[in-house]
Order: C-alpha cells, then structure tokens, then sequence
C-alpha cells in the first residue's frame, strides 16, 4: 500500500491534540520480512494462560526463533487513577488494593506514605513496624504467587500447590488484622485502621518457625534442580545497562547486578533500622532473577523477626485530628470529636497546593505514588508508578533470539500483574 | 562435565521425587467446603447488619454519614422524623428508607468506621448472593437485627423527654479484637 494514500489508524483529533497512528509507523513493530511471509506472525494471548493476566504478545517468528516480540496492554484498564480524582484522600485506600492486587498492603502503604508525605505527618513508631512487618509478609505473598505460576510455566506443577498453601498461612495474617485476605485496606493516612489483635503475634511467629523449613523444601526442588537450570540459565538475558535504560527495578533489576533497592536507597517507614542484604544477581537471566526473589525470602524473615523483637508499644494512628478520625468512644462525650467525626468522613481534609512522590519497594519493584493537590480533599492528579508496567518494556528486548518455548518463561520471569500494567 | 557434576545432577531428581513423596505424610490444609467451613475472624468485613439498643430501638440515626463516606457509593439513606407516639431510635430521626448495593460494595467497612451510633456493623456471617439484580438490593428490613426477647420492635411509643439526644456514649469499639 502506497504510504501517501494510507489513512491514520485511530486518528484521535481533539482541539489541541492530534495523535496519528499510521500503519507505516504499526509496520515498524515487526520487521520487513513479515510482509514478505518470510516469518510468520502470532498471537499469544489476550487469554493465554501463561501471560498471568490479559497480556497480548504479538510475536513474529521466523520457525521456533522470535524475531520481535509486541506486547500490547490495556485489556485490564480500570481506570483506577482518575476514579481517584473523584475520591477524598482518606476513600482512595480502597482503590489501592486494586492495582497490584496480590500486594495490597504495600501499595496501601506507597499511597498512605504519599498522602503523609503531602500533609506532613509524622507516623507513631509502633504504625510503622507494623506497617513494615506487613510490608514484608506481603512481598513474601507477592514472591510466593510468582514462584508458584512462573513454575508452573516452566513445568513444575507441585511448586505451585506448596506455595499457595504457604500463601495462605500469610493470608490468615491479613485476615486476622484487616478483616479481610486481599483487599485489607488496614493501613490509613496517618497510621493503621486498628491495633493489631493479640493474636497477630502468635501467627507471625508461625509464619516465623514454619517458613525456613519450606524455603529449604523450594530450593531443593527446584535451585540445582537440572531440568530448571536447563529451562532458565542464559534464557531471556538483558544487560545491566538496558536493563537501567528500560526503568526496570525491583527484582528483575538486580538479577542483572544493579544493586537498587528503594528499602536501602530511600529508606521510609523505619526500613533504616532493621539489617537486611539486598540479593543481586550477576547475568541478568531468568535464573538470576529467580534466585533474587529466592533469596529475599529469608531477608523479609529477617526484618519482620528484628521488628517483632523491637516493637514498640504506643498508638498506632497520628494524634492529628485534622487527619485521623476521633476514637469513636470520643464522639458521645465531645462535641469537638463530633464535629471532627462529621467533617473528616463527609468532606475530608484538605491537602496543600502541592505535588509530592513517595516511592516505596514492591514485591516487583519500586512502586511510587505521584500526588498533586490542588488545595482541595480530593487530588487533582495521582499517577501510579507501576513498576510492572516498566519491568514488561524491557520483554521485547529479553525475548529477541528467544525460542517460543522460553517465552512463558521470560513473561513469567518479570513479574507483571496485569492489574498493575493497566490500572 | 566430569563424573562428579554428573552424580549431582543425577541426585537432584530423587531429591526432588523425595520432596513430593514426603508431603503426602502431611496432614491437609484443605477443608472439605460446604460441608466444612473454615472459622472466621471476628474482624472479618462480611454482610451488613444495622443493630439496635438493648431497648429494642434502632441505632441508626438516618445521618447519612455511611453514605457520605462509602467509596462505592453503595448505600441510599433517607431520613424520617421521630415522634414520642412512633419512635424508631433516639433523637430527632431515624432511617426511613436503608438500602445497600451489594453489587457495588466492595466490603471495605467505612461505613462501619463512620457510623457515629455504632449501627451499621460488618459481621463475619452470611454472604449476600443473589440470582437478580433486584435482589441484590439489601432493604432496610433485610439488614435491621429482629429485637432482643421480650422486648417489643419499632416503633415504639415512649415517654417525652427520655430519648433526646442521638448518640448515647457507649463503650469504645477501637480496642475491638
Ligand atoms: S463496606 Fe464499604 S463499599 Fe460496602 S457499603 Fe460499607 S462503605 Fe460502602
Ligand atoms: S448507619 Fe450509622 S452512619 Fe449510616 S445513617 Fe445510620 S447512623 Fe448514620
């Protein structure tokens, strides 16, 4: 087709935007020999059920070798980040839940430490040891739902049974605290919704005793395992500097040897008073990013085991009543409590003309939330920073030269949850 | 690749087959549902229940303020005047109509952590389900707890001045288990 006579593709024109897509430009994805039927193109997904989500990949391959590899995203939008524009500070806890939905905890923790950052509040100690106690139980859940499917990709059907039932003593814990096992919502601007009940200590401990002995378990089934090596080693291989060049972090940044963790770089919520490694790999393979998640299993035991001993006894929300709700036994006796009670649940309260982010370290990576205020209870702007959504700009470059059959195992390799890409 | 590294990687596999073998020796942590439910925790944000006094009258005030505060925008309040011939609840009004959306509410419990009266409570029981989504419609009726034994349901007739004031102090929720 001549280019000149080619009409745009989805050519959005408002009044002072123009976005031309034009085939010509959609020609460029793939290369030349896909119009010659030299190669050959596929679909992998939207319903794929290695992509762990609704991930599409288009793939040009040329027999078994994929020549380029093209995600496209979006079929998991929710809109998440401007229902928040329609939500009072204090309401958008919720709705954190939902963008990395098997990382509640530490989102509601990016977004709470965002808002506290914006109002300048000072979070009592004891909130913050919680908060980092259940920071790490949940990237261990995050770990766990990824080492379960990923080898389950790859082959290893029963890793997937242990690790959901592992997942599920840490559940226990969310639902113990929360009230509810996913979407917990526990921790608010200004410190969390109630005190942990006492129960949450012995179950902590637990998760404490029983979990070195199952880590030993997953290494052994899989860390020298040779089929696993053979399946991983040298597959899906980016270097230290494209890795940097993509926005990569988290895991899938220090298997390639960055030494980057947000807990150590931009330490928040006390994360500089514990003693932690920060795992790094050496060839930026599948392998390496797999044995740095690995390894972050003992270290998160590490932390919630030094904050457990050193917790400290206090309240655990600011004692700011211009952010935190009153005690509600307060509500009876005071009409000022009231008056506060009234105020901060219908209107909420009102953040500074100001833009503020807070960034903090996922289960995938650095995961920042970008607030602007406007002077008003609601944000003008708030922009997750997802950092599955940078991890899968750098699939294409992994997957180049790959065989098709590794390519379950790059996709799984990084760690994308599609509700994170798309929000 | 020398003999050695070979015997190793011939090693991993039994390993690996012993790993497996040994959880069958394990007790499952499985329940066998329906049949057999898992308890539950007293925190957890299950349905919706509006509670009453031990004097059978209704702790909801019609304030609205679970309204206000739901994210999902689940909940319709609309309040009714209070008279000492048909009292529903202390004060001035009580809740005429209550409905919550149980399609749009995602259990979060800000309501209950709004409700000034202690009304509206999230309790580890029972899961709305429903075939319609007129169904799925929870009325006031459906949520409002039946009256403590012995003790007659709204409205009440009472005698002037004794219910006044909305919100009676009650003992303080926030040290909950
Ligand atoms: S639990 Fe949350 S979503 Fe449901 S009615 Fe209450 S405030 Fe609304
Ligand atoms: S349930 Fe509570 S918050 Fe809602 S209208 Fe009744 S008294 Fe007000």
């Amino acid at each position: 087709m001549d280019s000149s006579t080619t009409p745009p593709i989805g050519a959005i024109t408002t009044e002072n935007a123009q976005l031309d897509v034009t085939l010509e430009q959609l020609k460029k994805l793939v290369s030349p020999r896909a119009f010659t039927g030299e190669t050959m193109l596929l679909n992998m997904g939207p319903q794929h059920p290695s992509t762990h989500g609704v991930l599409r990949l288009l793939l040009e391959l040329d027999g078994e070798t994929v020549i380029s590899c093209v995600p496209d995203i979006g079929f998991l939008h929710t809109g998440i980040e401007k229902t928040h524009e329609g939500k009072t500070y204090l309401k958008g806890v919720p709705l954190t839940d939902r963008t990395d939905y098997l990382a509640p905890m530490i989102n509601n923790l990016a977004y709470c430490g965002a808002i506290e950052k914006l109002m300048g509040i000072e979070v009592p100690l004891r909130a913050q040891y919680i908060r980092v106690i259940l920071a790490e139980l949940t990237r261990m859940n995050s770990h766990l739902v990824w080492l379960g499917t990923h080898a389950l990709d790859i082959g290893a059907m029963s890793m997937f049974l242990y690790c959901m039932r592992e997942r599920e003593d840490l559940l226990d814990v969310f639902e113990l605290v929360s009230g509810a096992r996913m979407m917990s919502s526990y921790f608010r601007p200004g410190g969390l919704w109630r005190d942990v009940p006492p129960a949450f200590f012995d179950l902590v401990k637990k998760v404490l005793d029983v979990f070195p002995a199952r880590i030993i378990e997953y290494e052994r089934l899989l860390k020298e395992n040779p089929l696993w090596k053979e399946r991983t080693i040298g597959v899906g291989v980016i270097s230290k500097a494209d890795a940097l060049a993509f926005g990569m972090s988290g895991p899938s940044l220090r298997g390639s040897g960055v030494n980057y963790d947000v807990r150590k770089a931009f330490p928040y919520s006390s994360y500089d008073h514990f003693d932690f490694n920060v795992p790094l790999g050496s060839n930026g393979d599948v392998y390496d990013r797999y044995r740095c998640r690995l390894d972050e299993f003992p270290q998160s035991l590490r932390i919630i085991k030094q904050a457990l001993d050193r917790l400290p006894e206090g309240p655990v929300m600011t004692d700011d009543r211009k952010i935190a709700p009153p005690p509600k036994h307060e509500i009876g006796t005071s009409m000022e409590a009231l008056i506060h009670h009234f105020k901060l649940w219908t209107e909420g309260f009102s953040g500074p003309n100001a833009d503020v982010y807070f960034a903090v370290e996922s289960g995938k990576g650095e995961y920042g939330v970008y607030v602007h205020g406007d002077g008003g209870p609601k944000p003008r702007r708030l922009h997750f920073r997802a950092p599955s959504l940078c991890n899968l700009q750098a699939l294409p470059r992994m997957a180049k030269g790959a065989l098709i059959a590794d390519l379950v195992g790059i996709v799984g390799s990084i760690d994308i949850v599609l509700g994170e890409v798309d929000r | 690749m020398n003999w050695k590294t070979t015997f190793r990687k011939l090693t991993r596999i039994p390993l690996g087959f012993y790993t497996v073998l040994q959880q069958t020796l394990r007790k499952p942590v499985t329940v066998q549902y329906p049949e057999q439910t898992r308890p539950m925790v007293p925190r957890f944000r299950g349905r919706h229940h509006l509670k009453r006094y031990d004097n059978g009258l209704e702790r909801c005030i019609g304030c609205a303020l679970c309204a206000a505060a739901c994210p999902a925008d689940a909940i319709y309040v609309e309040a009714g005047e209070n008279t000492n011939d048909a009292r529903f609840s202390p004060g001035e009004r009580y809740s005429q109509t209550y409905e919550i959306n149980m399609l749009r509410c995602i259990f979060c419990g800000y309501c209950e952590d709004a409700c000034p009266t202690n009304a509206i409570v999230l309790e580890p029981i029972e899961f709305p389900t429903g075939y319609s989504r007129e169904a799925m419609i929870y009325t006031k009726s459906m949520l409002l707890e039946s009256p403590p034994i012995n003790v007659p349901a709204t409205p009440q007739v009472t005698e002037p001045g004794k219910f006044d004031r909305s919100i009676v102090p009650f003992p303080p929720i926030d040290q909950q288990a």
